[in-house]
């Protein structure tokens, strides 16, 4: 599904990241973890063609996807849900949901707003309100529909719990279960240790912009004091 | 009380040609952060382009459609020669272009169409008058001026609150990065846009050309007026520019109509006449410095 291998790239003058690597299999979901700062959002950018790729290759599907723009990235199939949410503030909850909503690589069951009022019950209730005066947790809900609505073949959640309550988390979660359940591809960056484990098929660390170890969550057990340090939790 | 309405009526259509201008205006400034000054470029070429077609062919019929796609070409044009590169640049990289497209817009017509003024006239249908009150006659043109700019507020309102290209629109003024990165290509955005809003300055000139002379610096003319307008309304807001158009039409009509005879009520004639049309210039620029010192983001400030 998702290849990258090598990959550099910085913000203007500092390089950010040095040697990522990464895969993601069909039906799979992969998880993308490290401190702060280290270069896991930057990976994401990279991917989805915001920030240009200095050196090494990412590819989707087999086809090399690195250094196109975001709008190409996005059509091929990568549904981003950034960090920070960043809805689009002056437009109601539904428009934001219709505004970019596609079915460019003709799913079978493509999402609609029924479907994704039926995973967050709040939209719905919210369907008419501004997305600027929402919560940020049902901003949130809303970025994940947001995305879900362009019917990604991968779903890209950058700390989609982060600065959430607890039970707005427990939500979220119960979501990216079910979207695993449907067989939805999705890449995770998140700090929640316990769930990450849980949920994915497999783990990736990155430690100052180089991924520094791979491997199940079963590895992640046998590797704990080391994992520990990188990850800090 | 006629003068009164006969003045609210010149009013109006001065407000309609400032709104026609300066949609188109604030939804470039608005989503992709131009600043245009060519913007009356468009609106020359649209009243040109009528005025000539409608003198050679006799009917304005033709010259209204003629106007219209030519300046959108113009516009499309313009967006994919010059102002494609300077969505990146700062604000002065982009003062500067379009003030050189200015000077060759104007070059360009006076080389095509010479130094002399057109003149064109008003269709046959519209050429008389409506009496819109007992004793006061009005041009049907006028009123069709108004009407058309009423209408192409209301079309704007659907399309910007109710089509999924509104919605993008809106979203590209508040996040760019975000709707490209949902899969949107917003250069075509863009593009499309801008055609609009030329599309639109070229309504503008069409509607004028029967009832201004046609001639080069036209545009400069009216276009200041038109970001006074832009800015009270609040960049990016076409609500806020259908507001600010009616009510700066409004006021500078009604100053210009009425002020010179209120002060010769409290001083001698000449003096009250200089004073008079001094003020009226300035009114509008008055009204935004008001308007900014109150809210300095404009009445209607559109995103975030």
């Amino acid at each position: 599904m998702l290849k990258v291998s090598g990959l550099q790239a910085a913000y203007g003058a500092s390089q950010v990241l040095f040697d990522i690597h990464l895969q993601i299999a069909e039906g799979q979901v992969v998880t993308l973890m490290g401190r702060n700062g280290m270069g896991k959002t930057t990976t994401v950018r990279a991917i989805m063609g915001l920030l240009p790729v200095k050196a090494g290759a990412i590819e989707h599907d087999g086809k090399p996807i690195a250094g196109l723009p975001p709008e190409k990235v996005a059509r091929l199939g990568i549904g981003l849900v950034p960090e920070g949410r960043q809805v689009f503030p002056t437009l109601t909850v539904r428009e934001n949901l219709v505004a970019t909503a596609a079915n460019r690589l003709g799913a079978a069951r493509p999402w609609t707003l029924a479907g994704i009022y039926e995973l967050f019950p709040r939209l719905d209730e919210r369907a008419g309100q501004m997305a600027g005066t929402l919560s940020g947790g049902e901003q949130q809900m809303l970025a994940v529909g947001r995305a879900l609505m362009t019917n990604p073949r991968l779903l890209i959640l950058d700390e989609a719990t982060e600065g959430l309550a607890p039970v707005i988390r427990a939500e979220i979660w119960r979501v990216v279960e079910k979207l695993k359940a449907e067989g939805q591809c999705i890449l995770l960056i998140d700090k929640t240790f316990s769930v990450l484990k849980r949920l994915a098929d497999r783990h990736f660390i990155v430690e100052k912009g180089r991924t520094v170890w791979s491997g199940t969550g079963d590895d992640l057990d046998r590797n704990h004091d080391q994992v520990q340090a990188w990850v800090g939790v | 009380m006629i003068l009164l309405v006969e003045q609210f009526l010149n009013g109006l259509q001065y407000g309609v040609t400032l709104f026609l201008l300066a949609a188109g205006l604030t939804l470039i400034f608005g989503i992709m952060g131009v600043i245009n000054l060519a913007h009356g470029a468009l609106y020359m070429v649209g009243a040109f382009a009528a005025a000539w077609t409608t003198m050679q062919t006799g009917n304005f019929w033709i010259g209204l459609p003629v106007g219209l796609v030519t300046a959108a070409l113009v516009g499309l044009a313009m967006e994919l020669a010059v102002i494609r590169r300077l969505y990146q640049r700062d604000h002065l990289d982009q003062v500067l272009a379009t003030f050189a497209l200015i000077l060759i817009f104007n070059q360009s017509v006076t080389l095509i169409f010479g130094r002399q003024p057109l003149f064109s006239q008003p269709p046959a249908l519209l050429s008389g008058a409506v009496e819109v009150l007992p004793g006061l006659p009005y041009p049907a043109y006028r009123l069709f001026v108004i009407a058309v700019g009423l209408a192409v507020a209301v079309g704007l309102y659907l399309l910007i609150n109710k089509t999924r290209i509104g919605m993008l629109v809106r979203a590209g003024a508040t996040n760019r990065q975000m709707v490209r990165a949902l899969g949107v290509d917003i250069g075509r955005l863009y593009s499309a846009v801008f055609a609009l809003g030329a599309l639109l300055a070229g309504l503008a000139g069409i509607m004028a050309s029967p009832i201004l002379a046609v001639q080069v610096g036209m545009g400069e003319e009216i276009i200041l007026a038109t970001f006074v307008v832009v800015v009270v309304g609040g960049v990016g807001s076409v609500k806020g520019a259908f507001v600010a158009a009616l009510v700066l039409g409004m006021i500078d009509t009604m100053l210009r109509a009425f002020l010179p005879g209120l002060l010769q009520g409290v001083m001698p004639g000449p003096e009250a006449q200089a004073l008079g049309v001094g003020i009226s210039s300035m009114g509008i620029y008055l009204m935004m410095a008001i308007v900014l010192l109150i809210r300095p983001r404009g009445l209607f400030a559109a995103g975030g």
